[in-house]
């Protein structure tokens, strides 16, 4: 009896705190998919310390090696955000991948044409022309979902192979530099060209080592806080929120869920398609086939990781960072550590983080929930 | 303190005995040392407040949760029950809230579900169908067993149900809420079957909230509060007052106080409103009514008889169909710019739905964002791009105060609180925003006895501030309680208007339940 007067009311199942399932839990995952990762290296032959020790060190032990891993992180960022906007919606955006291509061609075509221009001004263009390209492409399957039913995991998926071919035919047909065979186009004129970190650094005398990491990285933390205060701080956020969580107590309050899921697509594929930015603005200064390499589908993996909210989004996107850049300077040094196995270490590691997310969940929260009652039973 | 079980002075064990039994869910002690025990060949009622632990015993005496510490005994013999099938072999049966049937199948399929007895059906059936029949007659079960379930009314449902359960070989029943669903004529029927259960024999048990069928049908009492037994009585040697009193923990009033209404000018004119579901079937089939300030209307009806749909559609949340609805004169039907849930919050009318964990709130979100929702987009609440967070805060702590709803934490998550608060919170939100009219669906389902007080009289007190309230809620109790003038629905129509102070009590609800059966009134 005296427990129920504590304070919290009777009947209410014990609290688990908040760390828990935001740090706990997640390094809980990554611990079991590197212990797996592990064993498997043994069985190969390897020492599986020194291959970590080894992943470790190419990934931040040295200046250059940190700013390989922010370069792949800021693409991470990007994608882990359009599908966290997405969840919140209640909407499982599997076009991540399609709408980062899209947001590609879309900063492409930016580059392309505004020869001659500084780049600042060439940069704001980049961020508005990728990410309408982006939005345009989640804009059809969030359309299709909000008034025709059509599930957006279905259409998403063949929005990125429409993606693709599109870009195939752009490609090789329209946008290829003449005169030559692969299927890329001309290189941008150098003024266009997203300062680098480097060089943006050195500007205010700070000297960093020279890698891909350039200026993006600055837009996809300044994406991150919008991203929070968008959420969970305006009333356009409060709305997706309510449609993603309940949508009956959505039409309750008279927040329309069509609108809402139009809405969120938008802007999920608006922030897949910075990666376009970071890419093609910031690395590549050209068109060319297949740039975004899945990170549409690490985004899925980050975003679960993150829990869908921005801190941990970054978090988790520094640790899939880590594991490209090791992961890739791993198999330069173990011949029998291809690149195959390190794609098996981050498939583990995704497997862990994202599709068995809830794999100890039951076991820890049982077990802090029952420390939580005895603690209460003895004050 | 439990008292010893008087009725067990007798010789023969009690046909179901549990002994200490203690059952958590994380920290909470749903179950506290929970001993009962129920005398063969009687009817015993289990009651309590939701949450106090009823269903959580019966459904560890079934087989459906695992007891943490205790033992269960059926006729003086212990027996470890583990799963329902164990519970059915030791002649224990559950009739449950939720009927578990197959629609399409014929009662005599149903029945025979899970208990074909070989690989062939034919031969099992006709056996079945022998001592069906038999069933039937000796305790006037009759339902048809040819015809497929879903064609069933409710309370035809209900006894293939208990049909299944001796079918089984049950001596022990547990029915769970078996009233929530049944007008009171079907309820009528059912006690009537009840009691010829134990004239051959065989032992009931039946968990409910409602205290009038506590002292219309059972023979022992067992009340629970908080997870624990507080009282086994005689049913003949107590009273309402103080079965609620021994529920609650303290006096409560059982009756709604209130003056005479006093109507004002209509607020709200309905006429000859048609809707369809999405199915394109009619489920409410021209319905006109009018609501005037000050006064409270109520709409009676079993539930699935269009009721919920009607106050869905008057709160803009599913299209009209056709007819005509004014709210202070003004014409909505046709004018879908006014006729949605959103503007009609602009037009002063507030909204209290017959679900407030799917629909009234969002559980995940904390209490300070559902007590701005539907009204999130008000000035009050925003700057030109961030909400003021402070505003809506305090908001929130002042409506939290003025209803008591505990714990008194805006940033607890609307899961995290009892029925009765969460309903409070509800209510809070869409009270306290002064409507000329207010909808309300079934005010106190699952909200415990306390809370039910506090709500009834704000409703009154809105009322008598000249207020239009439109209630539906299928607790005919509440109704009557409450309303100034009762209309009855069913199957899409309105049957007739009670006026609840014309009349004894007693008539009253035979009126109400003939026409909740699809009965015309009688004048």
């Amino acid at each position: 009896m005296a427990r129920g007067m504590a304070g919290k009311g009777f009947g209410m199942p014990g609290e688990v705190p908040g760390w828990v399932n935001y740090a706990l839990l997640p390094l809980l995952n990554l611990l079991a998919a590197f212990i797996l990762s592990g064993l498997i290296i043994l069985v190969i032959g390897e020492n599986p310390l020194d291959v970590l020790a080894l992943m470790v060190t190419e990934a931040v032990g040295y200046p250059e090696a940190i700013g390989y891993t922010l370069y792949y992180t800021t693409s991470y960022i990007f994608t882990g955000l359009a599908v966290a906007v997405a969840f919140h919606c209640g909407l499982f955006n599997i076009g991540g991948e399609g709408q980062a291509y899209m947001g590609g061609l879309g900063a492409g075509l930016v580059g392309l044409a505004m020869t001659g221009w500084p780049w600042p001004v060439v940069a704001v263009a980049g961020v508005l022309v990728s990410a309408l390209f982006g939005a345009a492409w989640a804009w059809i399957p969030g359309w299709l979902q909000a008034r025709r039913g059509s599930h957006i995991v279905i259409t998403t998926i063949m929005f990125n192979f429409i993606a693709a071919s599109i870009m195939t035919y752009l490609l090789v047909d329209v946008l290829i530099k003449p005169g030559q065979q692969s299927p890329e186009t001309r290189e941008f004129d150098p003024g266009t060209w997203l300062p680098s970190m480097d060089r943006a650094l050195g500007w205010i005398g700070i000297e960093v080592a020279p890698s891909p990491l350039n200026l993006s990285f600055a837009w996809a933390l300044a994406c991150c806080a919008l991203f929070y205060l968008f959420l969970w701080r305006t009333r356009w956020g409060y709305e997706i929120r309510t449609v993603g969580q309940n949508e009956r107590a959505a039409v309750y309050a008279g927040i329309s869920p069509a609108r809402n899921i139009v809405l969120a697509m938008v802007i999920s594929g608006a922030l897949a398609g910075f990666v376009g930015v970071n890419e093609i603005l910031g690395v590549q200064h050209r068109l060319l086939l297949n740039f975004t390499g899945g990170v549409g589908f690490v985004g899925i993996a980050v975003a679960l990781m993150g829990r869908n909210h921005p801190v941990g989004i970054i978090l988790a996107a520094l640790l899939f960072g880590m594991l490209a850049q090791g992961g890739g300077q791993v198999s330069f040094e173990y011949p029998t550590v291809n690149r195959e196995l390190v794609m098996v270490i981050q498939g583990l590691v995704i497997l862990f983080a994202g599709a068995l997310e809830n794999l100890f969940k039951p076991q820890v929260e049982a077990l802090f929930r029952k420390r939580g009652a005895r603690n209460e039973g003895r004050a | 303190m439990p008292d010893a079980p008087t009725a067990a002075a007798t010789l023969t064990p009690p046909a179901l005995e549990t002994r200490g039994v203690n059952k958590w869910f994380g920290a909470n002690h749903a179950n506290r040392d929970v001993s009962l025990a129920v005398p063969k060949g009687t009817i015993h009622g289990v009651i309590g407040e939701n949450g106090a632990g009823k269903s959580t015993i019966m459904s560890i005496v079934y087989g459906y949760l695992p007891a943490d510490s205790g033992e269960i005994l059926v006729d003086g013999r212990p027996v470890a029950v583990k799963s329902p099938r164990d519970a059915l072999a030791a002649g224990v049966g559950m009739v449950h809230q939720h009927f578990m049937l197959v629609d399409p199948f014929t009662v005599l399929e149903n029945v025979l579900l899970g208990a074909e007895g070989g690989v062939t059906l034919a031969a099992g059936m006709e056996r079945a169908r022998a001592e069906l029949v038999r069933l039937a007659r000796d305790y006037g079960l009759e339902v048809d067993l040819d015809r497929p379930v879903g064609e069933l009314p409710v309370g035809a449902q209900q006894r293939v149900e208990i049909l299944k359960a001796l079918y089984r070989g049950a001596d022990i029943l547990i029915l769970d809420e078996p009233t929530g669903v049944l007008t009171p004529q079907e309820t009528d029927h059912l006690f009537r079957i009840l009691r010829a259960l134990r004239e051959q024999g065989k032992t009931i048990v039946i968990i409910t909230h409602k205290l009038r069928e506590i002292m219309e049908l059972t023979d022992n009492v067992t009340v629970m509060r908080r997870g624990e037994v507080v009282a086994n009585v005689r049913t003949a040697e107590t009273s309402k007052e103080q079965l609620a009193e021994l529920m609650v923990g303290r006096k409560v009033l059982l009756r709604v106080e209130k003056a005479p209404a006093q109507p004002g000018p209509v607020v709200l004119e309905v006429s000859g409103l048609t809707l369809r579901d999405r199915s394109g079937v009619e489920r409410v089939k021209g319905v006109g009514f009018s609501v005037r300030a000050g006064e409270i209307v109520g709409i009676a009806g079993v539930s699935g008889n269009g009721q919920s749909e009607l106050l869905e559609a008057l709160a803009g949340m599913r299209p009209v169909a056709g007819g005509s609805v004014r709210l202070r004169g003004e014409e909505l039907a046709d004018r879908p710019g006014l006729f949605n849930a959103k503007a009609l919050r602009g037009l002063r009318v507030g909204h209290v739905p017959e679900d407030r964990q799917k629909v009234g709130l969002i559980t995940s979100f904390e209490a300070r964002e559902n007590a701005i929702l539907g009204h999130h987009d008000d000035q009050a609440y925003n700057g030109r791009v961030l909400m003021d967070r402070a505003a809506v805060l305090s908001r929130c702590e002042a409506e939290m105060e003025a209803y008591d709803v505990r714990p008194r934490d805006a940033r607890l998550r609307a899961a995290n609180f009892s029925g009765g608060n969460q309903q409070k919170i509800v209510l809070a939100r869409e009270i306290e925003r002064n409507p000329d009219l207010l909808l309300v669906g079934q005010p106190t389902r699952g909200v415990d006895i306390g809370a039910i007080e506090f709500i009834h009289k704000r409703l009154v007190r809105l009322r008598d501030e000249g207020k239009a309230i439109l209630l539906v809620s299928v607790e005919l109790d509440e109704i009557v309680s409450l309303s100034d003038r009762i209309l009855v629905m069913f199957d899409g129509r309105l049957m007739g208007e009670v006026a609840p102070n014309d009349a004894a009590l007693e008539q009253i609800e035979r009126r109400l339940g003939l026409m909740m059966a699809g009965v015309e009134a009688a004048a």
